[in-house]
């Protein structure tokens, strides 16, 4: 027998000798709609800044360019290979394609990164990445000291179950919140471990 | 120290192999820490920080209890489902290019691990922390068979460069002050600089440095699992650093350990566990990173995935009805945090990798008890039933009630040749306590005491266990059923 | 109402003066008190010990007794968080798991009619003003099992702001366990003993004369430390308070009278 076999036949053992009454359907009483009417961008913009992340709001795509090279400025910036030239305008980058994506220690010589978001979350502070349109491969967001993403005001949800609801978890997904962090010396905060040590989450419109 | 059991015959379900009992009984080993200064101020001054952050994170949400309500009822549902869950898993991971081993105890878990590393040609590997590569031992595993596992966690590295045992389920470091830290840091880690400073921020940039090398060069990463959705596949990993997108990122294998009993039904669960993990571990709104990840990617991160199953003695405590819910534990570590007698002797008087409230109640079920010197028999009785844990607990395990039932067990299983001391006076009580006229005789015996007005100071034993930190008061002259009897005598009414 | 007094074990053998004022309380409220002779203990210390095979007899022994005490009673009361709490949370598990499905029902039943005194005062008897009087600096401890068994809340803390000219004061860190934890302070004594101390601490820095709670088991506890330590702190039961009233105050327990004997210091004893 298997050892597959044998622990399905221990779990099937261990549950089925006891006279119990399986268990009811799960109730979800908690909050799945939005807390308030529409999703608060306000409130994610500041729950974001709160992490120490820096947030900066536009109202067009035409302002972006302008302030992505202000943000770069003096850095190497490298960006997925579908990040249209309307976010970075005429921004010397490097760009990570399929054919020739960068390799780690090619990433580790770039220090800023520029992508998209999925989605962000008003009630935590986070940003949401799947590796969809815009947003390159996970190494591209991880290993850059510098994390420029950009999200739309209606990419924003209220609730973490309003995000989950939104995803496809055949994509790979990050949840970022704030840049990296460890309490792990005297349960004291520190920014900035081992993801990026710099976040900026730009909001348009 | 503990060393990893060798593996117990059994004829039931396997017990549990690996770091999950000491050696020393929790009294003797509590003892002991205690006596260490630096120790109770390492851990009160965190264990304080982090509860006061707790409840404040914990109140921000309106819904917390609808949250507790279901992620209890969620795991419930897990449990009493786990075959075809696991199965489901199996096949869903599997579909997505990832491959699914199981194994029955930390032995075989160990084993099945090395040979995937070695498979690659890789002598060194990348470690995400994870409780469950804690609990079989498997980076002592590794080394006897000459392959490196660095830790990554800042807290593991800690740990791992100090020589250590982890001490807390969350910060496993939590025993170690700044300075500890950049002692063992200056000694240990290669390449740290000599005058390195003790500033939490510069620790944590060297340790920054040193890791980086280890991330862009690795090949095979090992990781844990917070969670695993059945029905999509998906693994979880929820951390703070970034070293575990590193690990689950870069290198091109990723073997994950996972105890069965992470699984939950459906992706769409994680909306509960992504709200109440994070607030109860870190105090915080949520972690700065969950990675999420179904089987392989093509492009995109490991493009080998390994998934190893563990039982490690949880069907042993599938078994016991009351018990399993120490099998909804996420290991958040918040009933540790709370815990009054965690914060004074800290994680190592446990002897297990799992510390604190929900180590009483999950170690002794994990291994078995063998007899009354057990080291793991003293742990159901390592509380005063006070009961925060509790009302800590994100999934509400009734760890107080585990705890009684577990001591019940104790009783029942009946380890002592002949009864002792403890037996003999609960049979005395019980038989005075069934009877009101037998326990007021009994009891107004303390009349032969209640000469001395001042109470007691020294009391011989088994009394001296307690008036040695205590004084008992006086005993009353009369006691108080002898009170109300001589009063109704007096007023002539009847009850 | 007649209302039965479930003594406890500890308030009848060590604590006369609890069980008395409890009764005092109730019949200046204009209650009639009934007090079982044939009553023993809930069981608590068999239960917590794991020892249920022993203490089921003592939980059945309750149940008959109060259950007919109930036949001409209204409610039972006791003065004790932990007590109530066992007859609430335990009984009925313990003969579940005995298979005894009758006795389970009987003491949920008698259960349901338990309170604890800060609960029948509050929520039976609807009163938060007793009447009392206490002029001297009280500081409250809320004790483990009335706060997160019971969840009796700030119940006792209200019935307490209504006794006229008491100087309430607020323990530090009052919901953190004082280490008594029954058997737990015996098997358990060096923890015990550190949780202990830092209870005595918390209480010595509130500069209140007397230290109060709802249970004589913590009571017992907490006094034994802060008489080892000569604080000169005494302690006293709610009940105590509570029963209290100008005409017939409940006088302030006395510091133990100096040693002759070098005080011993916990832990520093043989």
């Amino acid at each position: 027998m298997s050892s597959r076999d044998r622990i399905l036949a221990d779990v099937r053992r261990a549950i089925g000798g006891s006279a119990r009454s399986a268990p009811g359907p799960v109730e979800r009483t908690y909050h799945r709609e939005n807390l308030v009417a529409r999703a608060d961008v306000d409130r994610f913009a500041e729950a974001v800044a709160e992490y120490r992340a820096t947030v900066h709001r536009v109202d067009t795509d035409a302002d972006l360019p302008a302030l992505v090279a202000g943000l770069c400025a003096g850095e190497s910036v490298v960006v997925p290979d579908d990040l249209p030239d309307s976010v970075i305008g005429t921004l010397d980058v490097h760009r990570d394609t399929a054919a020739r994506p960068l390799s780690v220690t090619e990433l580790d010589g770039i220090t800023a990164v520029v992508t998209f978001g999925r989605l962000g979350i008003a009630a935590t502070g986070t940003v949401v990445l799947d590796a969809g349109p815009g947003q390159g491969r996970r190494a591209l967001t991880l290993v850059p000291d510098h994390h420029v993403c950009v999200l739309r005001a209606d990419q924003v949800v209220d609730t973490v179950p309003q995000a989950i609801a939104a995803l496809d978890p055949v994509r790979p997904i990050t949840l970022i919140s704030g840049p990296s962090a460890t309490s792990d010396i005297e349960l004291d905060r520190v920014e900035g471990v081992h993801g990026p040590r710099r976040l900026d989450v730009v909001i348009v419109g | 120290m503990t060393r990893p059991m060798t593996r117990t015959v059994d004829l039931g379900m396997p017990t549990a192999t690996g770091f999950l009992r000491g050696e020393q009984k929790f009294p003797a080993a509590a003892a002991d820490r205690l006596t260490d200064a630096q120790l109770r101020r390492n851990l009160a001054h965190a264990t304080g920080t982090i509860r006061t952050k707790r409840l404040r994170a914990v109140a921000e949400l309106d819904d917390w209890e609808e949250l507790r309500l279901a992620g209890s009822a969620i795991k419930t549902d897990a449990m009493a489902r786990l075959p075809e869950l696991l199965e489901q898993l199996e096949a869903t991971v599997t579909a997505r290019g990832g491959v699914v081993h199981w194994a029955r105890d930390g032995v075989e878990a160990n084993r099945i691990i090395t040979d995937l590393i070695r498979a690659t040609g890789a002598d060194e590997v990348v470690k995400v922390k994870s409780m469950a590569t804690q609990e079989i031992g498997l980076n002592e595993h590794l080394e006897t068979e000459g392959i490196r596992a660095i830790e990554t966690d800042l807290a593991e590295l800690i740990v791992q460069l100090g020589n250590d045992r982890p001490s807390h389920i969350l910060v496993p470091a939590i025993h170690r002050n700044r300075t500890e830290i950049r002692d063992i840091f200056r000694t240990a880690m290669p390449g740290a600089p000599a005058d390195l400073g003790d500033e939490p921020r510069e620790l944590a940039m060297a340790a920054r440095s040193y890791l980086r090398e280890r991330f862009l060069t690795a090949r095979v990463a090992v990781s844990g699992a917070n969670f695993a959705a059945a029905d999509t596949g998906t693994l979880a990993v929820v951390e703070s650093e970034g070293n575990g997108r590193m690990c689950l990122t870069l290198p091109r294998t990723l073997i994950t350990v996972m105890g069965i009993e992470k699984v939950l039904p459906s992706f769409t669960d994680l909306e509960v566990f992504l709200q109440l993990l994070p607030r109860s571990s870190t105090a915080e709104r949520m972690n700065p990173y969950t990675s999420l990840w179904t089987g392989v990617t093509p492009g995109d991160g490991p493009q080998e995935f390994h998934l190893v199953l563990l039982d490690n003695g949880r069907t042993r405590v599938l078994a016991d009805e009351v018990g399993r819910a120490a099998l909804h534990c996420i290991r958040c570590s918040a009933c540790l945090n709370v815990c009054p007698v965690y914060e004074r002797v800290g994680g190592h008087a446990y002897g297990s990798v799992y510390p604190g409230p929900i180590g009483a109640i999950l170690s002794p079920q994990l291994t078995g008890i063998t007899g009354p010197d057990d080291p793991n028999a003293s742990l159901p009785y390592a509380s005063t039933l006070c009961g925060a844990c509790f009302d800590a607990c994100p999934v509400r395990i009734d760890i107080p009630s585990i705890l009684v039932e577990l001591r019940a067990d104790a009783v029942e299983a009946g380890h002592r040749p002949l009864p002792g001391g403890q037996d003999v006076a609960m049979a005395a009580a019980a038989w005075a306590m069934t009877d009101g006229r037998r326990w007021g005789r009994l009891i107004a015996l303390g009349r032969l005491l209640s000469w001395r007005r001042t109470g007691f100071r020294r009391l011989p034993w088994p009394a001296s266990i307690w008036t040695r930190h205590r004084d008992l008061p006086p005993l009353p002259a009369r006691t108080f059923r002898q009170q109300w009897r001589d009063r109704l005598r007096r007023t002539g009414s009847g009850s | 109402m007649r209302i039965a007094v479930f003594t406890t074990c500890l308030a009848d053998a060590l604590y006369p003066a609890v069980a008395r004022a409890t009764v005092t309380l109730l019949e200046r409220l204009g209650h009639q008190a009934v007090v079982p002779a044939d009553q023993t203990c809930c069981g608590q210390m068999h239960l917590n010990t794991g020892y249920w095979a022993r203490g089921l007899p003592v939980v059945r022994h309750h149940v008959e007794t109060f259950e007919a005490a109930l036949d001409s009673c209204d409610a039972v009361v006791a003065p004790s968080g932990s007590c109530v709490g066992s007859v609430r949370h335990q009984h009925a598990m313990v003969a579940a798991r005995y298979d005894d499905d009758a006795l389970a029902e009987r003491a949920t039943a008698v259960a349901g009619r338990t309170y604890e005194l800060s609960e029948l005062l509050v929520d039976v008897l609807g009163v938060t003003d007793v009447g009392a009087w206490f002029g001297h600096p009280v500081t409250y401890y809320p004790t483990c099992h009335s706060l997160r068994m019971l969840r009796v809340g700030d119940k006792p803390v209200r019935l307490l702001r209504a006794v006229q000219d008491i100087d309430l004061i607020e323990l530090p860190g009052a919901d953190s366990c004082c280490g008594f934890g029954g058997t737990f302070a015996l098997k358990n004594e060096a923890t015990s003993s550190a949780m202990l101390t830092d209870k005595v601490a918390a209480v010595t820095s509130t500069g209140a004369q007397v230290c109060s709670a709802g249970d004589s088991s913590c009571l017992m506890h907490i006094g034994g430390g802060l008489s080892r330590l000569r604080t000169g702190i005494g302690t006293l039961h709610l009940a105590q308070i509570l029963a209290s009233t100008r005409e017939h105050p409940c006088p302030v327990p006395e510091p133990r009278r100096p040693a002759r004997r070098r005080p011993s210091l916990p832990g520093a004893a043989r």
